[in-house]
């Protein structure tokens, strides 16, 4: 049996170049750009200054309450500055800029390759671990994963879904991290079950990598309560919601969170970075990022320090190709275009993509031609053409009426509208008039 | 590489990739499923077929360009199919034998008045074609009624007037004759099927515009909910009346596949401007056309009704898009 999510859906081309490409660790590069606002939530506060000597590993910033993350060293070496500067998110934010020198790690860091099964931590240590180690979800949203580690009173976790979807096209870090690190990973699984107490735990992975699923089925086999569920090829099948209605048939009320149908739900990526920090001891400062695009020289997925400039990431995979008309941090449903290649990449980024220009210019748009198709492609059953109309005349109530903040901006309308209307565009804008409205009200 | 030159790069918000669907990619889909009906037509009137189609495409887009260009000064889409299918399927709801300038007259109110007045592609909230047909049909009923019999393969040969079979059965039982008399007058169901029989010029083989219809849902043009909901009201609509009495009423074999069901069913209720965007709203209209139609073929005074039904259902579009929305995720059951 197939799982997938019931209402909607796209099928992109796959175009997953780099899925071959074994993961190779980026040299250490020779400066790095440290935002302090890499999650969802408060920003970091710095706790280092300029001329501070760092080793790779040392806490620079802390979480300023309950929904933020600390930052980490990802290089020894100087801190040179704490500035503003363009990041990939399209914005200016505080950077902690470190110079490097040599590559020196706290010496309570685990590197040895060696996997650690038993689980000694109890509970609380463990989500102490994972506060203390800065670890966000690192399949793009970024959310803090210690504040996912608890369950709020009243509610009740079933199970634990482990997210290996990776749906969005070109992109293949996931599924090199399961195919390269899958004992690691189940290890992981098995620790936040034991932090957050729930019973089993299934790992939700896309047909197209059947050998992550057959791997990873194998190894399920030693784990009586982790369960492998093999998902039909379907955009947005790693949705947070669209998975757990995939995998358990349940939804989350509008407006509620996964826990509120019983559901956790975390990237395979998280999970390891919870390994490292709870059995290694490691803070979460380097990633694997996928460098991939049509004209790409050497597809790649590189084990990338965090905060290295994403020029570097593009020169080791053969440089900017001549007729590359757009650079996107993610994947092409979802990823944000980068204005500067001396942006560094940060925990959510999963991916380099260059789009050569003749893809990179969207068409003229034309008249809605009623067809009807952004209606069925939406998998969250709003309306695209009607909310586009709506943001376009600022029509508050109406829009809320017509649910548009449950949008999850997965970008399939845009993506199939026959008359290229930026459906998307003005969806977000209406979501922004809605939040301006609330935001008054109050 | 080209690390030396500063590059500009695009910006824009996600997603970056297209389905690559365009409305020029729909409206010569459409175009290539009418291939088979208008090979058909070419056989069964002859050359006149060529003549009014290739008049109606060319002053449809002729009038669209007109009004684009000097009118409304906008942007130019006269070349992405739907002004010639407009053209295409005006000229196959009208009579081979029609006179040119009535077809140019057709077209002009098609376009003008039925797409460009609303303002243009997707604002209109009927048919054009059918505009311009039901135009037609008030303003030259002798013309737009009198039927050129099938040629059948003799292209060059003069056209006959006379009946479609089912305009024959409206008099036949207006005479007050009974089904069993006028059925041996009437064509053979297979022909009525396959095609050669008399009518306008898209409607002569059902058979042509099935195959027609199977492409587009093939290509995903369309979906069943359209033809097949208005298909089977009438079905089940005549097959009622039929079993309640069959001398005063047609079998609905003879109903769905005489006249221009089909090509109403497949091509022209199946508009995207002008039909329900959701599956429930589809089937919603669907079956009002097919019950409209047959009220009118039965109960009326004209032979045939599937135009009326699809221009009565066009204006109940907006009230069922309304109120026929899709279940928003997570919402309470
Ligand atoms: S971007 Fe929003 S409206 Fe568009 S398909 Fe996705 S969820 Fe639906
Ligand atoms: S997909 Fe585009 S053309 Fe079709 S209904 Fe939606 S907005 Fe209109």
């Amino acid at each position: 049996m197939v799982y997938t999510f019931p209402k909607g859906g796209i099928h992109p081309p796959d175009t997953k170049l780099a899925a071959a490409e074994s993961i190779t660790t980026l040299a250490v590069p020779d400066m790095v750009y440290m935002p302090v606002s890499q999650h969802l939530g408060v920003p970091a506060k710095p706790i280092v200054a300029r001329g501070d000597e760092v080793k790779v590993g040392a806490k620079i910033a802390e979480a300023s309450g309950f929904v933020s993350a600390f930052i980490h060293a990802p290089v020894s070496g100087t801190v040179q500055k704490i500035d503003k500067m363009m990041c990939a998110s399209g914005f200016y934010q505080d950077v902690i800029v470190i110079k490097t020198n040599g590559d020196v790690w706290e010496e309570t860091i685990n590197r040895t390759d060696e996997v650690i099964s038993d689980i000694s931590l109890s509970a609380e240590e463990i989500r102490t671990k994972v506060l203390e180690n800065g670890i966000v979800g690192m399949g793009g949203a970024t959310f803090p994963s210690h504040v996912k580690f608890i369950v709020p009173d009243g509610k009740k976790a079933e199970e634990l879904i482990i997210n290996g979807v990776e749906c969005e096209p070109y992109l293949s870090s996931d599924h090199r991290l399961m195919l390269e690190k899958a004992e690691e990973i189940f290890v992981g699984i098995e620790i936040i079950k034991k932090a957050i107490g729930v019973p089993v735990a299934y790992v939700g992975i896309e047909k197209n990598k059947p050998d992550a699923i057959e791997l990873f089925s194998t190894i399920a086999e030693k784990h009586p309560t982790i369960t492998v569920i093999p998902l039909e090829v379907k955009y947005p099948q790693g949705g947070e919601k669209q998975l757990i209605k995939a995998v358990t048939g349940k939804e989350v009320p509008i407006g509620g969170l996964p826990i509120d149908a019983g559901s956790i739900v975390h990237n395979v990526g998280t999970v390891f970075a919870v390994y490292e920090a709870v059995q290694k001891n490691k803070p979460l400062i380097e990633r694997v990022i996928t460098v991939t695009g049509k004209q790409v020289l050497q597809q790649s997925n590189f084990l990338v320090r965090i905060g290295t400039p994403v020029q570097q990431l593009i020169d080791a995979a053969g440089g900017v190709p001549e007729d590359t008309g757009k650079v996107i941090a993610g994947g092409p449903m979802m990823g944000k275009t980068i204005t500067s290649l001396n942006a560094p990449v940060t925990k959510g980024t999963s991916g380099i993509l260059m789009m050569p220009s003749t893809e990179s210019k969207r068409e003229e748009m034309a008249n809605c031609i009623r067809c009807g198709k952004c209606i069925s492609v939406c998998c969250v059953g709003v309306e695209p053409y009607l909310l586009m109309s709506l943001a376009e005349h600022e029509m508050v109530d109406e829009l809320q009426e017509h649910a548009v903040m449950q949008c999850i901006e997965c970008g399939s309308c845009s993506f199939s509208c026959p008359a290229h209307r930026p459906l998307l565009d003005y969806i977000r804008l209406g979501k922004n008039i809605v939040r301006e409205h609330t935001k008054k009200k109050k | 590489m080209n690390t030396s030159v500063k590059k500009i790069f695009t910006v824009s918000p996600s997603p970056h990739i297209h389905s690559e669907g365009s409305i020029s990619a729909i409206m010569y889909g459409v175009l290539i499923a009418l291939i088979p009906a208008f090979a058909m037509s070419l056989y069964v009137f002859g050359l006149g077929a060529l003549v009014v189609t290739a008049t109606a495409v060319v002053s449809c887009m002729l009038f669209e360009w007109l009004i684009q260009r000097f009118l409304i000064q906008g942007k130019l889409t006269v070349f992405d199919g739907s002004a010639a299918l407009t053209g295409v399927l005006l000229a196959f709801n009208v009579p081979s034998s029609l006179p040119l300038w009535m077809i140019v007259v057709g077209s002009f109110v098609a376009i003008g008045i039925g797409k460009m007045s609303f303002g243009g592609l997707g604002q209109n909230p009927f048919n054009p074609a059918l505009v311009g047909r039901v135009f037609l049909l008030m303003s030259f009923p002798v013309q737009m009624t009198q039927w050129p019999q099938p040629l059948n393969g003799d292209f060059f040969a003069d056209a006959v007037s006379g009946a479609t079979p089912l305009a024959f059965v409206k008099e036949g039982l207006s005479k007050g004759d009974s089904i069993s008399d006028i059925v041996p007058q009437l064509p053979h169901m297979f022909q009525m099927l396959t095609g050669g029989i008399g009518g306008s010029l898209g409607e002569v083989s059902a058979l042509a515009l099935i195959i027609g219809g199977l492409y587009m849902l093939y290509k995903k043009i369309i979906t069943w909910h359209i033809p097949v909901s208005i298909l089977l009201t009438m079905f089940l609509f005549t097959g009622v009346l039929n079993l309640v009495d069959s001398q005063e009423y047609m079998s609905p074999f003879f109903h769905i596949f005489a006249g221009g069901a089909m090509l109403g069913a497949i091509f022209m209720a199946t508009d995207m401007a002008t039909s329900p965007m959701s599956p429930v709203g589809m089937l919603i209209y669907g079956v009002g056309i097919g019950v409209i139609t047959i009220a009118i073929r039965v109960f009326g005074s004209y032979p045939e009704g599937i135009s009326f039904a699809i221009l009565i259902m066009n204006a109940t579009v907006p009230i069922i898009n309304k109120n026929v929305r899709p279940r928003v995720f997570g919402a309470k059951k």
